[in-house]
Parts: C-alpha cells; structure tokens; sequence
C-alpha cells in the first residue's frame, strides 16, 4: 500500500511526540502503529482532535495464544473520507487491561463490550462493561484460542474424524450429555442462582428530573419475542408516563458463534456463513469478505467480475432499502400492505439471484478473485428490463403512496433526531448517517471495486429524523438504479475468475480490513491470517449492531409508538447484529 | 359403520334436502374446520423468518390455506413455527412461550438450523435442535427452506391434523398436561430435567480429576448410569 504524503507526517509526528510509546507495526503483512496501553487514550485524543480521525470504525480483539499478549485493534477513520488508521494495543493474555476509549468515541461503546464478553479484555473506564452476546454467568471467554465449545472436535476444518470407515460419528456422542453443554468441574444445578438482570435494570437512569409533574417510573421490556423488534431483539426502556426516559438494548439472542465457527472454517468455507450474517442482502456481505481475503492473497478479480459485484451489490441494495421502508411502515402501523408492495419486486430481484447463484436467498456467490459463474445473457436481459422499467416504475409508485403521505410525515417528521456530531461520534453508518448530514459512503470514501469510476450521488439529509432516513433510502435506490444502468450498459466480456477456481486458498500471513457500503452500513470484515488454512481471526463489523449504538441518544424522550418507528428507522438484522 | 358407508347411505336424507345436508363423522368435520384456520404465532427468530414473511406475502400467500392470520400472542396462536436458529440465550422464552399457547397447538421446525443446529450446530450458544425440548410435528428441509417447502411443511400439518382422531387426541385425555421445564441459564444451558446427571457428572469430575474427564470415561459413565 503507498503511503501518502499525509500519513508519512503523521508517522513522523507521532513517533516524535510519543517517543517509544508509539511504534510503527514492523510484522509482515501488518498495518499501522503498536501504542502502548498507558498512552492510548492520549494518541488518540490527538488523532482525532487534531488529525481529524474521528470516525472509529471497528474495534476488536485477537488473541495471540499461545503468545503471552492479546490485541486490541482499532480501524480509525476522517468522516471527510480516506483510508484507514490501524491501531494496536497489546496487553498480557493473563490479565488484559485496556483503557476505553468510550469518553472519546462513544461509538466503542458496544463493540468493547463485544471484546469484554468474548475474549476477556477488560476495558478501564468502561460506563457499562457487561457481556453483550452472551449472558452474565456464562462460563469463559469463547473467542480465547484455548476456550473450546461442548462439541469441540478438532482445530481446524476439514475435521479428519468426519467419515472414518465410510461412516460418520454424531458430535453428541462424544459428550456426556448427549447436548451441546458442558459445565466448569465443580458446578451444582441445584445452587445455581440464575442472573436476575440486577445490572441491567440497576443501571437504567434518569438523565434528568425536570418535569413538574412526578409520576412513577416504570420498566417495560420489548421483546426478546414482540412484533415491534425485528427478530430477536428486546429493548429495556424506563418509561415515565409514555415517555422514553432511558434505554437499554440488550441483544445476543440470534448469537450464532459467526467468528468461533469462522476461526475454524477454511477462507471459502465462510463463504456461505457469511450469506447468514444480514439475511436479507447476502450479496453485499460477500462483498466485503472476498474484499478483505483479496486484500490478503493480493489478487484482483477480472473486469466482468468486477462488473458482476457491483451489479449484484446494487440490486441488493435496492431490495433491502424496498424492503426496510416497507416494514418501517408496518412498524408505523400501515400493517403489512406497504409491505407487500415491497415484497412483490424483492422477489423478482431474487429471481435473478436464484437463476445465477442457485439460491434466492443465500447466494454464496463470491469467490476470491471473481465470481462463482457467470451471468447468461438472457438473465442480464431479464435485469435490463427491471431496470429499466419495471423498478423505477414501481419506486414512482411506492413513492406517490408514501412520500407526502400526511400520516407518514407527521409521525416520521422530526422524530428520533441525531445530530451529524452525535452520529459521528457513535460511528453510526450507512443511510443513518447519512440522513444525519454526513455525506459519508465508502463508496465514494475509500473506492473499492470499480465505484471510482461510475457516477452516482451520494444522498444525505438534513434533519436527521426518520423521515430524512426515508429518504435517503429512496433517493438511493435510484442511484443504485443509476449505478446498474451504467453496469449493464457498460459490461464487458471476459472470464469471470482470476486464475482458477480452488477450494482451498493460499492466503499469506498478515491482516486485511475489507469494507463495502453495505445496505446497512459499512460492512467490514477484518481477517488476521497465520498463513494457514483457516483464518486465524476473523471478525465482522456488523453495521446493525454498531448502529443500534445510537438507538439510546434517539430514544430519549421519544414516545413508546416513536420508539418502534425509530427502531425500524435504523433498519437492524438480527443476523447481523448477534451474528 | 365405516366413513365412506356413511356418507354413501342415500336412504336417511329426504330427497328435497339432498342440496343442503351431508352426514360425516365428528372427527372430520372436527379436523376439517381445524385444519384450515391454522394461525401461526408471529415469531420469527433468523433467516427462515424472512422466508416466512415471503410466504405470507402475495406471490406465495398462505391464507389461501387459512394461515393468513398471524397472531403476535401464544394464546391466540395454533402453530408455532420455529423459523431460524435457535439459541441457548432464546430457548427459556421459546419453551414459555410454547406452554403459554393454548391447546391443541403444534410445532413446525422450519429449516435446518430449528431442526437439527444446521450450519450453526457446533456454536457454542445454538441448541442443535428445538426438538430437544419441545415436541416437532413437522420438519421442514433447507437453509433456508423455499416458500413452497414451507407451504409443503403447512400441508403436511393439515395432513397430520386429518389423521388425528378425537377419542385419541392429546389434549382430550383426563389429567393435566404438564408444562415443559423452563430452561436455565447457568454456565452453560441447564436443562432441568438433566440437572440430577449434571451434579453427577460434576462431582465425578472433581473426585477423579484430570484422566476421568476425558470425554470417553465419562460417556461410558454416562452409559452405566442409564442402564
């Protein structure tokens, strides 16, 4: 990667402030600068108040095991756009103590806890440091190299006890229980005092006492199971009257071990894992996968394929921004029949999927260097046609309905309000932040695939309310309508794969950090490889869960209807943010 | 008196009354108003859910089957249809919620992950199988099933709804139903049920130390204990 003339300064700049605390990262295939503990919080106030790298984008831990030292790696990024700041810290596996870097970046807020809860690493200064996926009382860390699940069997995959003799061995028959659990050595059921959420509802909080009127507080919980949610999300709220005085989401209950299972996947086996991550826009999530292993084995897709990406990626997200109003409508009460008109064109983009991937939903189509085949004519005049005609027409239409609807404007209009500043901070992505004012796509950003050289718009609002998030959306879908325009005009012919397609994929040692615009949000996937196999860490920055970041800032003083609307606003996958 | 004799005796209907008046037994009118008002509980836990959604919407539609009506609350829902994977974290509110829906009800594991883990199954938080604490009556392949999987898995239930017989049916039998033990969350999931080979097996692991814990000696101990 060539250094900038920028960064080359700030290289120097910081080395002669910190002197030996900030070291630039000299192992192969690495990025960045090593900073030690002590003096982290103090580079990075200086990062971002005077370098202008305000946007923390992804914070996550690896563990080195069985080296004496965890890591805590940071994506750092300019909301005005550019590449990334990496940054480390290292910390002794034994007792690994972090500051927080929440007072500076509320943003870390989730994603800390995210670290706390699956590997151990305790961040000092911490508001709430509580585990997040898993429930307080669970036994270990399950991302530390030496935690093993109940139906541990090997490493790495392929597992070599498989098909012993032509037959296989049940996973269950290995455990005592028959089930997938195990318990620490001295544990007694009939002690077992189960965790009553005395944190969780202990640390819900008034932030002021200015009404005149006292009534008495109450705690509502929405969900795990609730129409409202999305899945399975719950939502703690301090009420006072109607009033939404404190939230706390609490999440973990679609948790799926996406990086365990990950960590033991070859790279192409995670493929398909990743389709499940948010469900509804599979193709997207592939992209920032085969982005960031491409990174790593320093390959680069053919033209076609490039096309084809981009292709598949805009119509995903033209699909799921169809899809997301529709059920923001649903939450505002128009049950179900916006919906349906949504619905009804999802499902002739899926179509398209279904003829070039197989499958409608989880496409499993990427592949590192290109594609998995390509696209036939025949189906690339059936997308002409969508594109052309019937989609735009449908988004008329769907937009005549709702744009000026008088009950969508007054109920959307001003509420659930997050201010450019506060969107920042919280690292709040994709059309959230946008609709906040900040004009931020990774698209335009930091380019990837063949973006620099189409035109497009990226949208923003203004106000930052939900009906500003209404539409962005809409104004982007008839980007992405512009974007497949230029695509399908411009395709060229060729193969559709660089080199030849293998299972398994030599990927060098070193990290990668692969982001894509995703739907949602950037959508980034950070890969550490030991130059084996599977990767050795492997994590997702889920665009959902880092915005559900500033689901509180929304909610305070909303009402419990607005906090439906403003849920739905965000546009959350369950998949995506327990993964 | 066999069905089809009954229903082919033309002597017991006056003929002026033949247009307005068919003889059947109890338990097939009994079935056939129940099996076409199946309402399924709007419950959707992963990706299956968003297949589900697919199937309630129009190109699918699965009112046409008498499903349209998807009630939020267990008291009010027939079939729950458990779409996506279920976790330790998720499966205390999914077995309450399955003893708060109101007899007769029935389950329908929708795709691979409800049904047997799935892809997912080795994760350390997903219980391979809702069936391990509620009873299934339909499995439905795929990850995730195709709408018209799920509308095969919803025939199949009417299908199984048709066989079923009212002298015989769960729910008419004397004496209560019990409800299913709610799952606890310690260090790892606690199945109530298991909890007396939990402590045992827990004991045993402190007394012999480290050559006991192997996996192998405790299944074989595990093994004696069931016979």
């Amino acid at each position: 990667m060539t250094t900038s003339w920028i960064e080359t300064q700030l290289t120097e700049y910081l080395l002669e402030r910190f002197g030996e605390a900030v070291q630039p990262d000299s192992r192969p295939g690495y990025l960045g600068f090593l900073v030690a503990r002590n003096k982290l919080l103090e580079v990075c106030r200086s990062l971002r108040d005077e370098f202008g790298f305000d946007y923390l984008s992804s914070v996550t831990g690896v563990d080195y095991h069985p080296e004496p030292f965890m890591e805590v790696v940071y994506h750092f990024y300019k909301s005005t756009g550019g590449s990334a700041l990496v940054m480390k810290t290292q910390a002794p596996r034994d007792n690994p103590t972090v500051p927080s870097l929440c007072s500076l970046y509320p943003g870390a807020d989730f994603q800390e806890r995210e670290a706390w809860d699956l590997l151990g690493i305790r961040f000092e200064g911490h508001p709430d440091l509580r585990r997040i996926l898993m429930w307080e009382g669970f036994a270990g860390h399950p991302l530390r190299k030496d935690w093993r699940e109940p139906f541990f069997e090997e490493d790495a995959k392929p597992f070599k006890s498989r098909w012993p003799e032509g037959h296989f061995i049940r996973v269950e028959d290995n455990n005592p229980y028959k089930n997938n659990v195990s318990y620490p050595p001295d544990f007694d059921p009939g002690k077992w005092v189960p965790d009553k959420d005395e944190l969780l509802y202990g640390g819900l909080q008034s932030f002021e006492e200015d009404s005149e009127i006292k009534t008495e507080r109450i705690v509502v919980n929405l969900g795990p199971q609730h129409p409202s949610t999305h899945g399975v999300f719950r939502m703690v709220v301090l009420l006072e009257g109607e009033r939404v005085v404190d939230l706390k989401p609490v999440m973990g209950y679609l948790h799926r071990n996406h990086e365990k299972i990950g960590e033991r996947n070859t790279y192409l086996q995670n493929m398909p894992f990743t389709d499940r991550l948010d469900y509804i826009c599979s193709m997207s999530n592939n992209f920032g996968y085969a982005l960031a292993v491409e990174k790593l084995m320093g390959i680069q897709p053919p033209e076609r394929a490039e096309y084809i990406r981009v292709m598949m990626a805009e119509l995903t997200r033209f699909l799921n921004h169809m899809f997301s109003i529709g059920f923001l409508l649903n939450d505002l009460g128009a049950f179900f029949t916006p919906s349906l008109y949504a619905i009804e064109e999802r499902e002739l983009i899926l179509d398209i999927f279904e003829e070039v991937a197989g499958s409608r939903m989880m496409c499993n189509y990427f592949r590192f260097g290109g594609v998995a085949r390509d696209v036939p004519e025949q189906v690339l005049d059936k997308i002409k046609t969508l594109v052309h005609d019937r989609l735009p027409r449908k988004l008329d239409e769907f937009e005549r309905y709702l744009t000026h609807n008088e009950i969508l404007r007054s109920r959307c209009e001003g509420v659930g309000v997050l201010t450019p500043e506060q969107a920042i901070a919280l690292s709040v992505a994709g059309p959230v932040l946008r609709a906040s004012g900040v004009p931020y796509d990774v698209r335009r950003a930091d380019p990837y695939s063949i973006y620099e050289r189409l035109e497009f718009d990226v949208a923003y609002g203004i106000h930052g309310d939900i009906y500003d998030r209404y539409l962005v959306r809409i104004e982007e879908m008839r980007q992405s309508l512009r974007i497949l325009r230029q695509v399908l005009k411009d395709i060229p012919n060729g193969p559709v794969m660089a080199g030849k397609p293998q299972f398994q994929v030599r990927v060098p040692p070193g990290e990668a950090y692969g982001r894509v615009e995703g739907p949602k949000g950037e959508l980034g996937f950070y890969v550490v490889s030991n130059g084996k196999p599977n990767p050795w860490r492997y994590h997702v920055r889920a665009p959902s869960f880092i915005n559900l970041t500033s689901l509180k800032t929304m909610a305070h003083g909303a009402k419990v209807a607005d906090l439906v609307a403003i849920l739905g606003s965000i546009d959350i996958v369950l998949g995506e943010v327990d993964r | 008196m066999d069905e089809n004799e009954l229903n082919l005796r033309p002597n017991q209907i006056p003929e002026e009354l033949k247009g307005s008046i068919a003889v059947t037994t109890l338990d097939r009118i009994y079935n056939w108003s129940r099996r076409n008002s199946i309402w399924p509980m709007m419950f959707g836990l992963a990706c299956c859910a968003i297949e589900m959604i697919a199937t309630a919407a129009s190109r699918y539609d699965f009112s046409r089957f008498g499903m349209e009506v998807m009630r939020a609350s267990p008291r009010q829902a027939d079939v729950m249809i458990v779409s996506g994977t279920v976790t330790k974290k998720m499966i205390p509110q999914i077995v309450r919620l399955y003893n708060q829906m109101a007899e007769p009800k029935y389950v329908i594991a929708m795709g691979a992950c409800a049904s047997g883990g799935g892809p997912f199954k080795e994760g350390y938080n997903v219980v391979p199988g809702i069936d391990r604490f509620i009873p299934v009556d339909v499995y439905i392949p795929g990850c995730p099933p195709t709408p018209q999987a799920l509308l095969n898995g919803l025939i199949t239930l009417q299908k199984k709804i048709d066989s079923e017989s009212l002298k015989s049916v769960r729910w008419y039998q004397k004496g209560k139903i019990e409800p299913i033990p709610i799952p606890v969350l310690g260090p790892d999931l606690i199945d109530p049920r298991q909890s007396p080979l939990i402590k045992e097996l827990c004991q045993s692991q402190i007394s012999n130390v480290s050559p006991a814990g192997t996996p192998e000696n405790l299944e074989a101990h595990h093994d004696n204990q069931l016979d």
